[in-house]
């Protein structure tokens, strides 16, 4: 398990990964390579995931993997699962449906900030009150990737994009304060500079009996970074491992930086699939 | 009361799982399903909004619980966009819309009949979609199962365009047995050979239940039997051919509607929803004084009644055709298209007040027109 209360684990070195049989077990390897930009945050993301569905020993066929539209919209077309490619912003909804149908099914959504927290921003609020059954990872590249490159609501305060030439004016919003505050049952920060800390993230969000959340702030180098002065990925990478801290919490403080690491993980709360078949009963 | 009525059909019919948002004409619909669906091991979940709830729909639907949800004008237009990915990925669902008069909030509690155009092209580009009107509470039982029924079979979007009045009314019906939602069950072809979007005699091949090692893709983009996405121009014209033609390939079963008094009608009444009752009623009156009219009341808006009705204009030879509707032309304009190249007057009789049309002007038309 992760050491939540330090910040050890935030700055381990990155561990080669040992050979593995996820990749031929979770992917569909005929659909390679993919679509994302060399340097990209996502495949470093999904790797952990397959990883992680391997760990649990989870079956192809008791994993639902839903996706919705942008950069990591497209996982779903990689993974080797029972998979829904859904329209913008609309994947917790639609898990949330099969999850109510089949609470025996192990439903993962895989959300960019913009789909999760921007047009489907209302669903992931109702989606955390519900407590529905539902793991949301939420790759936060904090930009528009799929086109081209436009603020996100995710996007720093002065932060260039392609539609913020002059600095973004507005706030950003923030991923897993939102979570706490919808009431989501587990809320987590990674990032992908840490893969085997982002890993064991993952593993807690997936085995979460409930409504859990994991923001992993992710790199664009070709948009977010090249628009910021970070266009090589290693640059952004250096730019997440220094300026994180393992925190318990995403309102805490330290020196402007960002919190890092597991700020709510409630196991009481029930989950919505499975108490509202005790209607069934009554 | 009719939004009763459509709950009790679906619930007749085999649905399992319904998810919604209040909107006046159509909450009754949610509200019993709401105490009948816990009952019969079923889900009702309210929604944050209409795109949450019919994706929500699609969802379970895909997870093997026979879905729909219900709505009027505001909802059903925030639900297009999802309509044309069900149609897309090809997973059943239904949606009911009790028509309210619009544009935008219009009169929240009042008829109106303005969602024909909607409901049949509402979402963007070419797709298919299966349109029932029930025009009285009984039928609002019937269409309601059929619209579950062919959504399930055709794997499309199926649709019941009730109105305010059909919705609300209350009166003595008795309801014929029920037409129930097939069941999916595990495909012959094993996993490793099954196209989630091939074809058996022309039809859409069944979808397979979770948990049984298919494991295929659903995607709102263009794709191949396979379900992934491709932009080959020879396997998206095979994709949209295919789905643009799967409901005229059942329009003889589709088609359904009603005839009354065609022979020696000089004038061919042709209307729907609550208005073609309100239209019968007159041609009943109008008959008993020994005026020559005829009804025609569709109960099947899509696939149009197109051929059927050539046919019925064909042999009644009507000098004129009247067709009443709470909207400015919806229903005329189907009927012109349909009956291009036949020498016959079409008279629309159009009033968006909030009301039904009286009978007055109706006959009005007929009489006069």
């Amino acid at each position: 398990m992760a050491n939540t209360g330090s910040n050890q684990n935030a700055n381990n070195e990155v561990n080669l990964m040992p050979m593995s049989e996820a990749p031929d077990k979770w992917l569909r390897k005929q659909y390679l390579p993919h679509i994302w930009c060399p340097g990209c945050g996502i495949g470093t993301i999904l790797r952990q995931v397959i990883e992680q569905f391997t760990k649990l020993g989870w079956r192809n066929d008791e994993v639902v993997f839903v996706t919705g539209i942008g950069c990591t919209g497209r996982a779903s077309g990689y993974v080797n699962a029972q998979t829904l490619h859904t329209i913008h912003g609309r994947a917790l909804p639609t898990a949330t449906g099969i999850k109510m149908a089949r609470p025996d099914m192990h439903v993962v959504a895989m959300l960019g900030d913009g789909d999760g927290v921007g047009i489907g921003g209302n669903h992931f609020i109702h989606a955390a009150k519900r407590n529905i059954g539902i793991t949301a990872i939420v790759v936060n590249n904090r930009i528009y990737g799929m086109t081209g490159g436009q603020v996100s609501p995710t996007t720093p305060s002065g932060a260039k994009s392609s539609t913020t030439p002059y600095g973004n004016v507005e706030p950003a919003m923030d991923v897993s304060k939102l979570a706490l505050g919808a009431g989501a049952t587990f809320v987590a920060r990674a990032h992908t500079a840490n893969p085997v800390y982002l890993g064991q993230l993952i593993r807690r969000a997936l085995e979460h009996d409930g409504f859990s959340v994991l923001e992993v702030l992710s790199q664009c180098p070709t948009y977010f970074g090249r628009f910021n002065g970070m266009p090589d990925p290693v640059q952004m990478l250096e730019w997440f491992k220094s300026n994180t801290f393992m925190a318990k919490s995403p309102y805490d403080e330290k020196e402007g930086k960002i919190p890092v690491g597991v700020f709510r993980d409630d196991k009481e709360t029930p989950e919505l699939s499975k108490s509202y078949r005790k209607l069934w009963e009554e | 009361m009719g939004d009763v009525a459509c709950a009790m059909g679906a619930i007749d019919a085999g649905l399992k799982f319904y998810a919604g948002y209040p909107i006046t004409p159509s909450s009754e619909i949610a509200e019993t399903l709401s105490e009948l669906l816990p009952k019969h091991q079923g889900i009702y979940l309210q929604m944050e909004d209409e795109i949450g709830s019919i994706m929500a729909v699609i969802g379970a639907s895909y997870a093997g619980y026979p879905a729909m949800t219900a709505t009027s004008g505001p909802g059903f237009s925030l639900m297009q966009e999802a309509i044309g990915y069900a149609a897309m990925a090809e997973i059943p669902i239904t949606i009911v819309d009790v028509m309210r008069a619009g544009p935008s909030t219009g009169l929240a509690t009042q008829i109106g009949e303005g969602d024909l155009m909607q409901a049949i092209w509402g979402t963007h580009g070419d797709h298919p979609v299966v349109v029932f009107s029930p025009g009285n509470v009984r039928e609002f039982y019937i269409y309601t199962q059929k619209a579950l029924y062919w959504a399930e079979k055709l794997r499309v979007p199926a649709i019941v365009l009730a109105d305010e009045v059909v919705g609300h009314m209350r009166e003595n019906v008795e309801f014929p047995e029920p037409i129930t939602i097939p069941t999916r069950t595990v495909p012959d072809i094993p996993p490793e050979k099954y196209l989630p979007y091939a074809t058996v005699n022309g039809d859409p091949v069944s979808l397979p239940p979770l948990g049984h090692g298919y494991l295929w893709h659903v995607t709102g983009s263009a794709h191949g039997e396979d379900g992934f996405p491709t932009i080959k121009p020879d396997k998206v014209k095979a994709l949209l051919d295919r789905l643009n033609t799967k409901t005229e390939r059942h329009r003889k079963e589709l088609i359904e509607y009603e005839t009354y008094e065609l022979n020696d009608a000089e004038t061919l009444v042709i209307s729907f929803a609550s208005m073609g009752r309100v239209a019968k009623g007159v041609v009943v009156e109008l008959r008993s004084r020994g005026h020559k009219v005829g009804l025609v009341r569709p109960f099947t808006m899509w696939p149009f009644f197109k051929e059927e009705l050539r046919d019925i204009v064909s042999h009644v030879k009507p000098k004129k055709i009247v067709i009443p509707e709470i909207n400015y032309g919806q229903l005329r304009l189907l009927v012109e298209w349909a009956l291009k190249g036949f020498d016959v007057p079409v008279l629309g009789v159009n009033v968006v007040n909030g009301d039904l049309i009286p009978p007055e002007l109706i006959e009005e038309a007929i009489l006069h027109g």
